[in-house]
């Protein structure tokens, strides 16, 4: 076991499979140098390169360029530095990149990763480069997407979207990059599309995605002291989506809450939330409750983006209400 | 007032070096352009080496507030303060700018109060000015797509007869590596086309974080221009006069309705990317020596010294000036009062929104209810 930050596990990752497959490549602004947020740090070094490509800065030519690369039989690994840049690139993300399987009838793969930094989670990146943007992806059927919420789940989830044979977007949480942990020496894979029951428990289910993974651990600990055991579940993908584990979860425990980033309007809580209206209805004893980002552009300021973005409070008081312990009192 | 006409040989064109525009050696001697006549007098010279100290000593107070936690982060204009100074001082106040993150030497130019520009990097306000007041918009972070927006102002003053000897024009700033987004080509392409008021003004200071210019272009960025239909220019980023001269050229020929002009101010950032970015890790330090061999100030001041035109009284007054403008940004960023929690659901519509009228109301509760406690106590 070794112990790497998150940052750390992404290089590795990319690492391990690039060593294990020599079709697949790096491309990206400054990812030779290591990368703005060190990231592909020592990767042109080893791999030199042909196989790790400093771009131009046009995130619409890497994604196209990405799928072009694909589609000559290449495995691309592509980075667009801040997830907030997929607006400047969504032609080739949302028109291109994730019909090609399906417009050439199962001709042609799209075996290519996108990744990034994204999310909030206090840095004060402000509007344009802080947000929390899988639900933007999650509305284009036919990109998988993986939100890893620890190092060895970046590793290992990254890892499998590079092996997988159709587009996935990674996206990285900036405020988890300096976070530490054990990771797996040897060579480490997490299927996509399953979901962990982080923290047991039997009074609610608390569903969460990378780094409100954590935020739910947390208010679960504090919601312990006052008699409530909240069962966590890191869904670790939202497409393809572990709904059996929700549902199996909230079978147990009776009462939900999804826990987003972003925005509550059409987040990819509202999905969570609707499946569980419609298959696990007589399971529920009270309403479905979602904890999400603000619906305002994010604040530039750290002191109002900590009142937009969700938090150990919002959810424990969220919690609490819900088994009628206060009055909910937060946004 | 295209030095890289149509008629411009093959050579010229796959040529590395193209004509450097240059007024003001490095060593502060005044060379004569014959395309660029430039009727200045000692007085405006002295003011615009006024300016350079100033915005110089702006930028590094806010690196010392930076390295000392009173800032998030801040982009150093360190080495680019002649391109700046230069074009800035060439608008009219009618004129539009449209900057990067990086334009403080040009917002200068603008009349903003340098204050305001911290607040964005201290993290207290998107950007604390009035883009009409100053005819200055915000700083555009994500690159390259305030090209457009000018562009599209450019056409919206065209429309409403702006045109003409008194007209108005439009100048938007990028760098060289934005050059390579295809906001920036499309905004080259309609701003042709229809023969937009707009100046094209890219610092090309030799990198974009850590990328050097050979990733964005084969071919020196003003000849780009050419391929789009209209006129592009190198000029000595750092000599103010040069970039004075072209600057004023171009937003004429915009404002008669002569169209856009790409101008490339070859210049070099001499910091950091932002403070955050270490540049030892990607480039060689004889490169900074050598570009410290051209500094943009010391040129101005070697030329006010040898023509006798400014004595030690007028350089210590303007080195005082600029540390009380120091001590005065210093102050301002110190005593920046944090934002009200409410101004969050501020400005997200144009009317009233319900459903952002619920999360404001429940915070306002939410707020109150430490105020009460308190009381309570
Ligand atoms: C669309 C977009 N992609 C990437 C970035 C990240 N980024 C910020 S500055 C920068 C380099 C810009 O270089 P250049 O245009 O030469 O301007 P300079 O910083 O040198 O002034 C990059 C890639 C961004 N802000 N926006
Ligand atoms: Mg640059």
């Amino acid at each position: 076991m070794a112990e790497l930050t998150y940052r750390q596990a992404i290089a590795a990752a990319l690492a391990q499979e690039m060593a294990r497959d020599e079709r697949v490549v790096l491309l990206g602004e400054d990812v030779a140098s290591g990368g703005v947020f060190k990231t592909t740090t020592g990767l042109r070094e080893r791999f030199g390169p042909d196989r790790v490509w400093n771009t131009p800065i046009s995130e619409q030519a890497i994604a196209g360029a990405a799928m072009g690369a694909a589609m000559a039989g290449l495995r691309p690994v592509a980075e667009i530095m801040f997830s907030d840049f997929y607006a400047t690139c969504w032609d080739q993300v949302a028109n291109e990149i994730p019909k090609v399987r399906y417009m050439t009838g199962g001709q042609l793969s799209m075996p290519l990763v996108l990744r990034g930094a994204n999310g909030s989670g206090g840095l004060g990146f402000g509007s344009q480069h802080g947000q929390s943007v899988e639900n933007w992806a999650m509305c284009v059927p036919g990109i998988k997407i993986a939100s890893p919420a620890t190092p060895a789940e970046a590793f290992g989830l990254l890892a499998a979207a590079i092996r997988d044979n159709d587009p996935v977007i990674v996206f990285e949480h900036k405020a988890l990059y300096s976070r530490k942990e054990q990771c797996p020496d040897d060579e480490h894979v997490i299927p996509l599309g399953r979901a962990a029951v982080v923290r047991p428990g039997r009074d609610c289910t608390l569903v969460a995605l990378s780094i409100t993974v954590g935020i739910c651990l947390a208010a679960a600990d504090e919601l312990a002291t006052h008699g409530i055991e909240a069962e966590v579940i890191d869904l670790r993908t939202l497409v393809p989506l572990d709904a059996a584990a929700v549902l199996a979860s909230v079978a147990r425990t009776s009462r939900l809450v999804v826990v987003e980033e972003n925005p509550g309007q059409l987040g990819w809580g509202a999905s969570i939330a609707a499946i569980a209206a419609q298959e696990a209805f007589y399971d529920l004893t009270a309403p479905v409750i979602r904890i999400s980002g603000g619906n305002v552009p994010l604040p530039v300021a750290a002191s109002l983006e900590a009142e937009v973005d969700v938090s150990v409070p919002r959810v424990v008081a969220g919690v609490r209400a819900l088994l009628g312990q206060l009055r909910q009192s937060t946004g | 007032m295209a030095v890289d006409s149509g008629a411009a040989g093959p050579q010229r064109l796959e040529g590395t070096g193209g004509e450097l525009i240059q007024l003001l050696t490095p060593e502060g001697e005044r060379v004569e352009h014959p395309d660029y006549p430039l009727d200045i007098s000692t007085e405006e010279i002295k003011a615009l080496f006024r300016d350079l100290v100033l915005v110089r000593r702006i930028d590094t107070e806010a690196i010392a507030l930076q390295r000392q936690g009173e800032l998030g982060i801040w982009a150093s204009l360190l080495g680019q303060e002649a391109a700046q100074v230069g074009s800035g001082r060439a608008l009219g106040p009618k004129d539009m700018a449209f900057p990067t993150y990086r334009e403080h030497g040009v917002a200068w130019c603008r009349g903003l109060d340098p204050a305001k520009l911290l607040e964005l990097f201290r993290g207290v306000s998107h950007g604390g000015w009035d883009p009409n007041e100053h005819n200055f918009h915000l700083y555009t972070i994500v690159i390259g797509s305030q090209t457009l927006h000018a562009t599209g102002y450019a056409m919206g003053i065209q429309r409403d007869g702006a045109v003409g000897e008194d007209g108005e024009a439009v100048i938007v700033y990028f760098g060289d590596g934005a050059t390579s987004q295809g906001d920036v080509n499309e905004s080259f392409i309609w701003a042709s086309v229809f023969n937009a008021p707009v100046v094209f003004f890219c610092q090309n200071n030799q990198w974009a974080i850590s990328e050097p210019l050979e990733r964005q272009s084969r071919i020196p960025l003003y000849q780009r221009a050419r391929g789009f239909g209209f006129p592009g220019l190198r000029v000595d980023g750092n000599d103010v006069l040069a970039c004075l001269a072209v600057t004023r050229k171009a937003m004429q020929a915009a404002r008669e309705g002569q169209g856009p002009t790409l101008i490339e101010a070859f210049t070099y950032r001499m910091g950091a990317h932002t403070t955050t970015d270490d540049p030892t890790r990607y480039r060689l330090a004889a490169e900074l020596e050598s570009w410290k061999l051209k500094d943009p100030l010391e040129r101005v001041r070697a030329y006010l010294v040898r023509t006798g035109a400014a004595d030690a009284d007028f350089f210590a007054a303007v080195d005082a000036e600029a540390g009380e403008l120091g001590t005065r940004v210093r102050k301002s960023c110190l005593t920046m009062p944090d934002p009200q929690p409410l101004t969050i659901f501020e400005n997200v519509y144009s009317e009233p929104n319900a459903q952002v009228a619920y999360e404001r109301d429940r915070f306002a509760a939410y707020l109150d209810s430490f105020d009460s406690e308190e009381v309570g106590a």
